[in-house]
């Protein structure tokens, strides 16, 4: 296992998109969740992935995550295999994907983000704890650091999630969900954080399901629904041509109200 | 008295001991990732596997069988696997299909060769023989510098206790990634972990602690082991480097009391043959879990959780 | 001598047993089907495992008694309270504790096959030495069997076999979905204990027959073999018990045939042969129907995408598409497009943008939804409808 260092010297060719995904048909059985998506992310940007349910928009990261196999694609990173750029790319699971009954407590949790730096047998000294503590700070976590992940709540569990991503210190964040159920608090302290890293020229791409909050939340949209529809800056793609589209019919313009109305 | 226990009870307490942590350490895992029965079917499968190491040399040996034993365990692993993807079926229900079949086999077998005069032993496999592994040479505790006297350990001895030893060294130094891929194997694979090799390996691991275990304790003690220690670990601590530890304790005390109770219980209650060890320990292990699931500490799931109002 | 098993001409004991293990087989797989649709197929696991102590204590109590400590009702009692005990413990750890299913299931069956084996070595000692038999229980044993017991395993049958045919409406409910049942006013804890208490009545009535590790065997492979044949839960039950029975009756009739033929492991392995047909030959859920199926999808697939990407003059990376174009004779060897390629390129761009078109027109919402990149558009709608969709995408609609 690598001890390659991470950090933030290596933002550079800022050309480069950091997730580029071509052709990618995903599918469970014998209906396709995602169709030929052809798709390349901005860096430096806040992309949010939306879509109606079951439109394939976490399908879609897992498959280009590797996570789940594609039935065709490619996927690059930084205009190389996605598999040699694992060290620049931090990912956040649905919160439900995992057993949160496992025994580990929190702090745990957040060191796991500093494997990639620790490798198998890296001594863990000072300094990772150090930083993991920190990590908790910047999603106001840092009293729970010695809580058993089981006895938190939604919200604090999705945190938990974002500072392991924190502790990874990527330049390349793909978030999924991560404000499904979570209290308004937690919401808007995720947002700040993921703000703040795209203030420091990281990029954010993060599957969201709230209509009303897109624009506010992002800078650019990709729209989904099986095919790829749109991707673009907000104001070119969030439109109810494209919404009606992706939606199909009254939900979308009912949702759109509520939109404009915040 | 000294030399007696040296020679009558120090090795099938050593080999006992070495058996139990053998398989509670990789048990941890396999609980944590719901595949806690894998132990039961490996265990089943160990018949067919020393049957047809049999058949196949022809001499009743160990080697062979052992052989039998680990490939019978991979093959069951490898079709409980095929079977659940390629058929879609739930897990445990794979796993009964693939270990039943099997043991099904391994009895037709063994009834065929016992028809042709050979006698294999179903019951060593099942309940291993603890009590009869003796070391002769042992003429008290200064044996245990003697070279000589050394080399007439059971052979089980040092086999199983080298496997225990590779055992911890493989979960210590895969500790991490072990750790990582059971709470989150998606987040796992983006760090480039390859987590479909590490829960195989994990399976095989059991496999062969499970195997050089039931040739010195029998199937019973190998399946109580990969489940009740780290079971009742759980209900103790919230804390996997504690509950590993917490279950290596267990392991222990089961191994040592079952003996203990299994040898001497009878002679306390006046009776003059010993009871099985295997058996003994199993229940022992039982008892500890029975306990843990009525006083442990962290029985309960979850706990109250606390509310978003404290940020 | 096979055809004369079959046939049922070898003698009363022979021709009771088969017929035993012919309906014990019927009622295990179609018991089993409930315990394999609600995901609990190793619950059967733990109840047969814990039988053993029930076993050598009703021996024991039998012995001390005065009676014959082999009576077959007795230990068959005996067994059933035992694996009782084990039932109520997985469902109590699994409910109280942290622990899940699996690891109770385990925990059980070990602890209490463990606390059998220490149970029969105390036999031993009592009896000293003598054989008290009871080691046929692990593996089952059909030869020399009295007639009073190969009655009373054919009447145990019967009787569980008439438990299931009345009981299955409730457990099917249940199995397939506990919370319609529920609101239905079935009470969920009474029904599940209905499908546990027959699982347990089966081990118990098989354990002479086919012995307490393999009895599992009849619970789980018929059901898990008859579901590969419907999407159905009165039907798998069905198919499942047909699967029983006939592995019970044969494999009862082929080991009377020869001593060193075991009931219980021929039995299990005429089981696991309905299971390898199904999971290999059945239509939809087979193996090879499904691979086939998967193949077929895997070119459409790709095929769609090479078409879709000639028509937007982008280059086709994937070796695999390009194979299939090739092979279909959309594409030369050298990857340039055929007069076929072109023509079905065009055909598959204007299918696509009638999609596109349709998908952002509200009055097609219900249409729009069945949209996965590769349903014709003219499965949808009629001719009728794709030429008024026509209409609005102009003489090169932009897409």
């Amino acid at each position: 296992m690598g001890l390659e260092l991470v950090g933030s010297e290596t933002i550079a060719d800022a050309s480069e998109s950091p997730l580029s995904i071509s052709g990618l048909t995903v599918s469970y059985g014998e209906k396709p969740a995602v169709f030929s998506v052809d798709v390349s992310f901005q860096p430096g940007q806040m992309t949010a992935i939306v879509g109606p349910n079951g439109a394939g928009k976490s399908t879609l990261l897992k498959a280009a995550l590797g996570i789940i196999r594609p039935l065709s694609g490619r996927v690059t990173s930084y205009g190389r295999p996605l598999d040699e750029m694992r060290a620049r790319i931090a990912y956040v699971p649905q919160r439900a994907s995992v057993d949160w009954d496992f025994p580990a407590r929190v702090l745990d949790v957040v060191m796991m983000g500093l494997y990639r730096e620790l490798g198998l047998l890296g001594r863990m000294r000072g300094q990772h704890r150090a930083r993991a503590m920190a990590c908790l700070a910047r999603v106001g976590m840092e009293g729970f650091a010695n809580r058993q992940i089981g006895q938190l709540s939604g919200g604090q569990q999705q945190r938990v999630f974002l500072a392991r991503a924190l502790a990874q210190g990527a330049d390349l964040y793909l978030l999924d969900e991560p404000f499904a159920g979570v209290d308004a608090a937690t919401e808007k302290a995720i947002i700040n954080v993921l703000k703040d890293l795209n203030a420091q020229g990281r990029t954010v791409i993060a599957v969201h399901h709230d209509l009303a909050t897109v624009p506010e939340y992002f800078d650019r949209l990709f729209l989904i629904n099986t095919t790829a529809i749109a991707e673009g800056p907000m104001a070119e793609v969030f439109t109810p041509a494209n919404l009606q589209v992706a939606y199909g019919g009254r939900l979308a313009l009912a949702q759109l109200g509520s939109a404009a109305a915040g | 008295m000294g030399q007696d226990f040296v020679m009558l009870s120090l090795p099938p307490l050593v080999i006992g001991i070495c058996a139990a942590v053998a398989c509670a350490l990789p048990g941890n895992f396999l609980l944590l990732r719901r595949q806690a029965l894998i132990g039961d079917a490996i265990s089943h499968v160990v018949l067919p596997g020393i049957v047809v190491g049999f058949l196949v040399t022809g001499v009743v040996a160990t080697w062979p069988m052992m052989l039998g034993a680990a490939a019978a365990a991979l093959l069951a692993v490898v079709l409980i696997e095929t079977i659940r993807r390629l058929g879609r079926i739930e897990p445990g229900a794979a796993m009964g299909v693939v270990f039943t079949a099997m043991f099904a086999g391994g009895v037709l077998l063994l009834e065929q060769s016992a028809a042709s005069g050979v006698h294999l032993d179903v019951q060593h496999a099942l309940y291993g023989n603890l009590e009869s592994l003796i070391w002769l040479d042992g003429w008290g505790w200064g044996a245990l510098m003697d070279a000589e006297a050394l080399r007439g350990l059971p052979p089980e001895l040092p086999r199983i206790g080298g496997v225990m030893l590779g055992v911890i060294a493989l979960t210590a130094v895969m500790w991490r990634a072990l750790v990582i891929s059971t709470f989150d194997e998606g987040f796992a694979r983006t760090l480039g972990l390859p987590t479909g090799a590490i829960g195989l390996g994990l399976v095989a691991v059991a496999a062969v602690a499970a195997v050089a275990a039931f040739d010195a304790v029998g199937s019973i003690i190998v399946i109580a082991m990969f489940i009740c220690p780290p079971a009742a670990a759980r209900l103790m601590t919230n804390r996997m480097g504690w509950q590993v530890a917490w279950s290596v304790v267990f392991a222990c005390l089961s191994a040592v009391l079952g003996y203990v109770l299994a040898g001497y219980g009878p002679l306390w209650l006046g009776y003059q043959n010993a009871l099985s060890a295997a058996g003994m320990i199993a229940t022992v292990s039982g008892a500890i879990l029975g306990l843990a699931a009525l006083f442990g500490p962290c029985r309960h799931r979850g706990g109250a959780p606390v509310e978003n109002g404290a940020i | 001598m096979l055809w004369e098993a079959l046939s049922l001409q070898l003698g009363y004991n022979a021709t009771l047993v088969t017929l035993g293990a012919m309906m014990l087989g019927v009622a295990a797989g179609s018991t089993g089907t409930f315990l394999y649709l609600s995901k609990r197929a190793l619950v059967s696991d733990a109840i047969s495992h814990a039988t053993l102590p029930g076993v050598v204590l009703a021996f024991m109590a039998m012995v001390a008694l005065g009676g014959d400590g082999r009576f077959l009702p007795g230990l068959m009692l005996g067994s059933a309270v035992s694996a009782g005990a084990g039932l109520l413990a997985v469902t109590w750890m699994a409910a109280r504790t942290r622990l899940a299913e699996d690891a109770a299931i385990g925990a059980v069956l070990s602890v209490f096959f463990g606390f059998g084996v220490v149970l029969l070595t105390v036999v031993q000692v009592m009896s000293a030495g003598r054989q008290a038999g009871l080691e046929t229980f692990l593996l089952g044993a059909t030869a020399g069997m009295l007639w009073g017991e190969a009655v009373v395993i054919a009447l145990g049958g019967a009787l569980v076999l008439g438990l299931v045919v009345l009981l299955r409406r409730p457990m099917a409910l249940v199995a397939f979905d506990p919370g319609y049942a529920a609101g239905q006013g079935m009470r969920l804890r009474t029904v599940e204990l209905a499908m546990m208490g027959l699982a347990l009545a089966i081990t118990v009535v098989g354990l002479k027959i086919v012995g307490l590790v393999l009895i599992v065997a009849l619970l789980i492979i018929p059901p898990v073999a008859a579901r590969f044949w419907s999407e159905r839960v009165g039907v798998v039950v069905a198919i499942a018990g047909f699967f029983g029975g006939i592995a019970g009756y044969a494999g009862a009739a082929i080991s009377a045939t020869a001593p060193a033929l075991p009931t219980g492991p021929i039995i299990v392995l005429m089981a696991f042969a309905l299971f390898l047909l199904s999971l290999l030959l059945a239509p939809g859920r087979g193996v090879l129907a499904a691979t086939l199926r998967h193949l077929r999808f895997q070119r459409r697939v790709h095929l769609r995408q090479g078409l879709l990407a000639l028509a937007g003059g982008q280059p086709v990376y994937e070796p695999l598409t390009l194979r299939l174009m090739r092979r279909a004779g959309l594409v030369r060897a050298d990857g340039v497009a055929t007069e076929t390629g072109r023509a079905m390129a065009a055909r598959a761009r204007l299918d696509e943008r009638r999609w596109q078109m349709l998908r952002s027109d509200p009055a097609f919402e219900a249409a729009a939804a069945r949209y996965d990149g590769l349903t014709p558009l003219e499965e949808v709608l009629t001719a009728d409808q794709i030429a008024a969709l026509d209409r609005g995408l102009g003489p090169e609609g932009i897409v």
